[in-house]
């Protein structure tokens, strides 16, 4: 059983959570994830990990609050437990690359930490490039620029960086110093697809790191398949990390979608259940 | 309270006493248990048709040798504390094994009474003695442990073959952690099979004995990522590993179009319900998707739990596909049974070879192959061969895959030096249970492949006494080096 540290809001609907759990601290490394767990009553959810003390004996998780179990993990407060396993799923491959072009959106910038960091630290250039809708919500960005050698930012906005999408600055990069070694993008399916898309045209060697519902996290559902070059790979114990120009991103999309429904009436019941508490506590005068 | 014992002759005329269950239009609502267990009656009547042959086949027929006349005549003395102490020399899990076990292929198929009448119902007299215990007043009473004989054992998984290791591990003596992947302990038992055929409440109870013999559970701590076998040597100071780690990984068939949304394995479809009460949502988080239409690959046990689980979700036409006939059917006949009255739609001799989806890539129907049964294979039984040009189509929501599964190769693709077979399990010292690594056992369904229950939990139970012996003789001998 782990427990939380602390929790601190980082942008708006972004929390960053630090969990006591030694083992997964220590075993940890790039790409890997953990499966969380509230309660009796919770689903088991996958989250990145997005960086660990093995001293300390936590590891961080950066959580965007979307559906609504991430809404109630972020009702919690420190030194409250929750339940975490892993560390789950293959490592990153890391060695001396080159030049490698690291692409964060969104929630996708906190899984980038430490395969930004480890690629330094393994000899490569690494070059950053971070998407969010505008300026706040482009997470962790000193923790990423000491883990970068050259940053580059884009905003939907325009409000920070340049104005447009990562795949927009990854060509104007591409064409202004010529072809990375490698490229690893993380973010919403949507955008690993162009970026895969883009980088298959230049014959980059791209890999992304995928999430898909999971149930177990280790290979015993099946309910977290993907098609990758055509065969069925499970991402919690074949991934999360895969060859980009191999995967079957609108079959993932959909499946991704699977229980939207649900996920919707789930998210509306917690939304009316928390404003009747918000306002029980509230004196009426 | 003595009772008077019935002439031989007169055995033979008692017939096989009934198993009260559950109305099947009203259990199809419902996830409570089917079958509701004798009554004190029903079961002095039933063991009074036990001839005590002098050559018990039955002993014969049970994996692991319960000494089954010696525990019914406890019964027929309404002994239940003595028959219980009996079956328990054998089987730490009685009130499952009772629910669970294929009877009618095991001890019942050789039951002498079963010559000529109906077998003795010994699983229904198993399990009586074991829910007898339960309802006493006050604690169940506990063996008196040895005293403590300073070695710690590492069990990974908590399925029954850990869970009987674990507990003749600690009673012989020995300090033990179980290590299980997911949050809650039971393995098949706990994530697998449905409420309505085992209930949690059982499961529970016998995980809460464990750890009153001094057994400590780890859960959410997963062999080969959390920690390595070797590291349970190396840092965690373990004397012996057992791993029993289960035949968790689903298959597939490999046919066209299951990427579609609705197509899923037994395994998540069971999980979704049993260990995450997705039925019970959104009170509980986990969904499951229902479907009008559902349909089930395969005819194990895996099968019909699932055809059922569907069918209690609201389903309305739930098929089951199977490309042999009925007498070749895998499952439990008490639960093919129970299933044929639930109104599933059963199609032998049947097999999907292609998946229907629409634009949103959501499933919409099968192709299905009519088969005939060819020439025996290997394993002895008639091989289905598709009947050409014979195909038609079913209309689905959703598709489950229950044709098996293999073993998970998070243990045993991480542990170097393993020695597997070809199919992925792990290969043992068939005396001892000992792998290709001194000090690391392992039984279950990780060795055999998907089989029983209680296959497995004698195969913890026999790997508890090499484990015992090498720990006694290798290690003490290396300590004293
Ligand atoms: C739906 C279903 C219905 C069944 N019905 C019957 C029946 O009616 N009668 C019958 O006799 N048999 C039945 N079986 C078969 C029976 O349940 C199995 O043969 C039996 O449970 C095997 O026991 P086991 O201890 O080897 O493995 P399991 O019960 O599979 O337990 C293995 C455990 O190990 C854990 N584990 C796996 N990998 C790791 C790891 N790396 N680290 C930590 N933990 C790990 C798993 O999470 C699991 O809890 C059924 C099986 C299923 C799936
Ligand atoms: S989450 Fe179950 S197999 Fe991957």
């Amino acid at each position: 059983m782990g427990m939380i540290v602390s929790i601190e809001e980082i942008a708006p609907a972004f929390k960053r959570y630090v969990v006591e759990s030694p083992e997964v601290a220590r075993k940890h490394e790039a790409g890997q994830f953990v499966i969380v767990l509230m309660g009796e009553h919770a689903e088991r959810i996958p989250l990145t990990i997005a960086d660990t003390d093995p001293e300390a004996g936590t590891i961080t998780l950066v959580v965007q609050e979307v559906g609504k179990s991430t809404m109630e993990m972020g009702t919690m407060k420190a030194g409250d437990p929750i339940q975490v396993v892993g560390p789950l799923g293959k490592a990153t491959h890391i060695e001396n690359f080159g030049t490698c072009v690291c692409i964060g959106g969104g929630a996708g910038i906190a899984p980038m930490l430490p395969i930004a960091r480890a690629l330094k630290d393994a000899g490569n250039k690494v070059v950053s490039i971070l998407g969010g809708r505008n300026e706040e919500l482009i997470i962790l960005r000193p923790e990423m620029i000491e883990a970068s050698h050259e940053m580059i930012y884009t905003t939907d906005d325009g409000s920070f960086g340049k104005k447009g999408v990562v795949t927009d600055a990854l060509k104007e990069y591409i064409e202004e110093h010529g072809k990375p070694d490698l490229v690893i993008a993380i973010g919403p399916a949507i955008m690993m697809k162009f970026v895969a898309l883009m980088t298959k045209d230049y014959e980059i060697p791209t890999v992304v790191s995928l999430n898909t519902i999971m149930i177990d996290g280790t290979g015993m559902c099946g309910g977290c398949r993907v098609a990758v070059g055509g065969d069925s790979k499970f991402v919690c114990v074949d991934g999360p990390e895969f060859d980009a120009h191999e995967v079957d991103f609108d079959l993932m999309m959909k499946r991704q979608r699977i229980y939207l429904e649900e996920e919707e009436i789930a998210r509306k019941r917690f939304l009316e259940q928390h404003a009747c508490r918000a306002t029980d506590g509230v004196e009426v005068s | 309270m003595a009772r008077e014992k019935i002439e031989k002759k007169e055995r033979m005329k008692i017939p096989r006493q009934p198993m009260p269950a559950q109305e099947p239009m009203d259990r199809i609502k419902n996830f409570n248990e089917v079958a509701l267990g004798f009554t004190e009656e029903l079961a002095l009547a039933e063991a009074d048709r036990c001839l005590e042959c002098k050559k018990p086949k039955c002993v014969d027929g049970c994996p692991v040798g319960i000494d089954i006349p010696g525990f019914i005549v406890a019964i027929q003395q309404a002994d239940f504390e003595g028959a219980l102490a009996i079956i328990k020399k054998d089987n730490t899990l009685p009130a499952i094994c009772g629910r669970v076990c294929p009877q009618e292929d095991q001890c019942e198929i050789v039951c002498v009474t079963g010559k000529k009448a109906e077998p003795v119902a010994i699983g229904r007299l198993e399990r009586y003695v074991a829910d007898w215990e339960m309802a006493q007043e006050g604690e169940v009473k506990m063996p008196e442990l040895p005293p403590a004989s300073g070695f710690k054992v590492a069990v990974v998984g908590s399925g029954p073959a850990g869970l009987a290791c674990a507990a003749d591990l600690a009673l012989r003596g020995h300090k033990v952690t179980i290590y299980e992947a997911l949050h809650k302990p039971g393995g098949v038992l706990v994530y697998g099979i449905p409420e309505f055929r085992l209930p949690k409440k059982i499961v529970q109870e016998e995980i809460g004995n464990l750890e009153k013999l001094g057994v400590e559970i780890r859960c959410n701590f997963v062999i080969g990522k959390t920690a390595s076998v070797e590291e349970l040597f190396s840092e965690y100071g373990f004397d012996a590993v057992f791993l029993g780690t289960g035949a968790g990984l689903p298959y597939f068939m490999g046919i066209p179009g299951e990427n579609y949304i609705g197509v899923l394995s037994a395994n998540e479809f069971l999980t979704r319900v049993n260990l995450m009460k997705a039925f019970a949502f959104p009170d509980f988080d986990t969904p499951v998707r229902l479907g009008d239409n559902v349909a089930v690959v395969g005819s194990g046990n895996v099968a019909m739990d699932c055809l059922r689980t569907a069918k209690r979700l609201g389903a309305k036409n739930v098929i089951c596909l199977y490309r042999r006939t009925r007498d070749e059917s895998p499952a439990r006949l008490e639960e093919l049974e129970h299933a044929e009255e639930e109104d599933i739609d059963f199609r032998w001799l049947a097999s999907p070879v292609e998946i229907y989806g629409n634009e949103e890539g959501l499933v919409t129907g099968a192709r299905v192959q009519v088969m005939e049964l060819g020439e025996p294979d290997d394993s002895g039984r008639r091989r289905p061969v598709p009947i050409e040009g014979d195909q038609y189509d079913i209309e689905l929501d959703q598709l489950i895959m229950g044709i098996g599964q293999g073993p998970n190769p998070l243990v045993t693709k991480s542990t170097k030096g393993l020695e597997l077979n070809r199919w992925g399990n792990i290969v043992v010292d068939e005396e001892t249970m000992m792998t290709s690594i001194d000090g690391v056992f392992a039984g279950g369904d990780i060795v055999t492949g998907a089989a029983t229950v209680i296959l497995a939990m004698g195969a913890g139970k026999k790997a508890s006494e090499g484990i015992d012996a090498y720990l006694r003789g290798t290690a003490e001998a290396s300590k004293t080096a």
